[in-house]
């Protein structure tokens, strides 16, 4: 039987967030090793782990991969949610490469010196609501069908839901103006696998406070 | 007979240009559109021809592709440069984003204000001889073999030695301790298709001067 794949990153969301969703969502056992010293990150680091002295950091399948949208692209191409065809993918692709755009800015916030959080969170907010969820709205709106792409559940779902999710956070009333979201953040979220990973006591993370900015600036020295 | 892509972005490198070497490595033709103007980039927008408003954008297949790693991808499948099978597409993409990083300080660089100009180039020159080239050393040096992955030309190549051909502009030097890199360049150099792109008059784009900055500054509008 083959060994669960093993995650390797910080106790928080960052950019191995996207990974833990996509595991869930295909209905994947994970393991995970939390990076809480530095000497833990060095000595991944001294074993060749990390190619570019870099997490996230997954081991799967016999191969050490980092850069999270290579591991992302591998994970949906194996557990096929990366659409039927080249064609579909491709659209896979300009869809999750929009909103991982949207993420990454998100990821930074907690980073930010306090004096400019609040302007770089009404900066994201803007974006979502006037470049990205117009975009999805009108997909779902165009094809009238449960799923971003060729009528079957995916990655770029997977992403949108959590996009959706980590926005509401930051601004709760994003989704008045878009009842297709609405209704699809409802519809994705009770999907068995998705269902699960939104109960408490799942490998999801919470929302990154000071202790994880502190661990992060430790162990990367920033 | 098949059309032929069609590129649209301003006359210059940015994030549309390794779109260009793909292309011409897989000897590909392709026509340009160039955005001259703000208002050249509103009708862009204005016809609904850009998913998330930005350039790039290429017309492929019937499609109108945006985000340059879905362009790049879509590219590399269709013509077979991106290995034979998913584990093979791991390793390649691990690799393209390692380049993509880089590059993207590169990027970064050539558009940054004066003040922050020095800074920048520490940390591109730190990151190129103690991250980057000992990375993709190593894995040349770990196989013997001519190519990254697979014992056969793939996007990673490519997109490594466009790379390559930066950080030489940048710093000749910052090579000089890596040879088996220097045979990637020299070797990928030699293809016909990318011979002829790395010739005068081929679509390839110059680095940013004086001018298409201000260009470029008044295109997309950032200081």
């Amino acid at each position: 039987m083959a060994a669960k794949p093993k995650l390797y990153y910080f106790r928080g969301r960052g950019r191995m967030e996207s990974i833990r969703w996509l595991l869930a969502a295909a209905g994947v056992e994970f393991e995970e090793e939390f990076l809480e010293k530095r000497e833990q990150y060095e000595k991944l680091e001294k074993d060749g782990c990390l190619l570019f002295g870099q997490v996230p950091f997954v081991e799967m399948d016999g191969m050490k991969l980092t850069q999270t949208r290579a591991i992302l692209s591998y994970l949906a191409a194996k557990y096929n949610l990366y659409g039927k065809d080249l064609k579909e993918r491709v659209r896979i692709d300009m869809y999750t490469d929009g909103t991982l755009d949207l993420m990454m800015m998100i990821a930074l916030v907690p980073f930010k010196p306090p004096e400019e959080k609040e302007e770089n969170i009404a900066l994201i907010v803007k974006k979502a609501k006037t470049r990205y969820l117009p975009v999805f709205e009108k997909v779902l709106k165009d094809h009238g069908e449960d799923f971003l792409v060729g009528n079957k559940f995916s990655w770029a779902d997977v992403q949108l839901i959590e996009t959706i999710l980590m926005m509401e956070e930051l601004n709760a009333s994003i989704l008045s103006d878009f009842p297709l979201l609405k209704a699809f953040k409802t519809r994705i979220s009770n999907i068995p696998t998705i269902k699960k990973f939104l109960q408490p006591g799942s490998q999801r993370k919470p929302c990154p406070d000071k202790q994880y900015v502190d661990v992060v600036r430790h162990i990367l020295q920033f | 007979m098949a059309c032929r892509p069609k590129l649209h972005y301003f006359n210059g490198r940015g994030r549309m240009e390794s779109i260009r070497w793909l292309l011409a490595a897989a000897g590909i033709e392709f026509e340009e559109k160039f955005i001259e103007s703000p208002e050249d980039l509103e009708k862009l927008r204005n016809d609904g021809s850009l998913m998330f408003q930005q350039v790039p954008m290429v017309e492929i297949d019937g499609m109108k592709l945006v985000q340059t790693r879905a362009i790049l991808n879509y590219i590399a499948t269709k013509y077979n440069l991106y290995g034979k099978d998913i584990k093979e597409r791991a390793l390649i993409d691990m690799y393209v984003e390692g380049v993509a990083d880089l590059n993207e300080m590169i990027l970064l660089f050539s558009i940054c204000p004066p003040g922050e100009k020095d800074a920048k180039l520490a940390l591109i020159k730190e990151r190129t001889t103690k991250r980057y080239f000992p990375a993709f050393e190593k894995v040349l040096k770990s196989h013997g073999q001519d190519y990254l992955v697979g014992n056969k030309l793939s996007r990673a190549d490519i997109h490594l030695v466009e790379l390559l051909y930066y950080v030489e502009e940048i710093d000749s030097s910052l090579i000089a301790n890596f040879p088996l890199l220097k045979a990637l360049e020299a070797r990928v150099s030699n293809l016909p298709t990318v011979k002829k792109f790395l010739q005068p008059g081929s679509q390839r784009k110059p680095p940013m001067d004086e001018k298409s900055l201000e260009e470029a500054k008044k295109i997309f509008k950032f200081k």
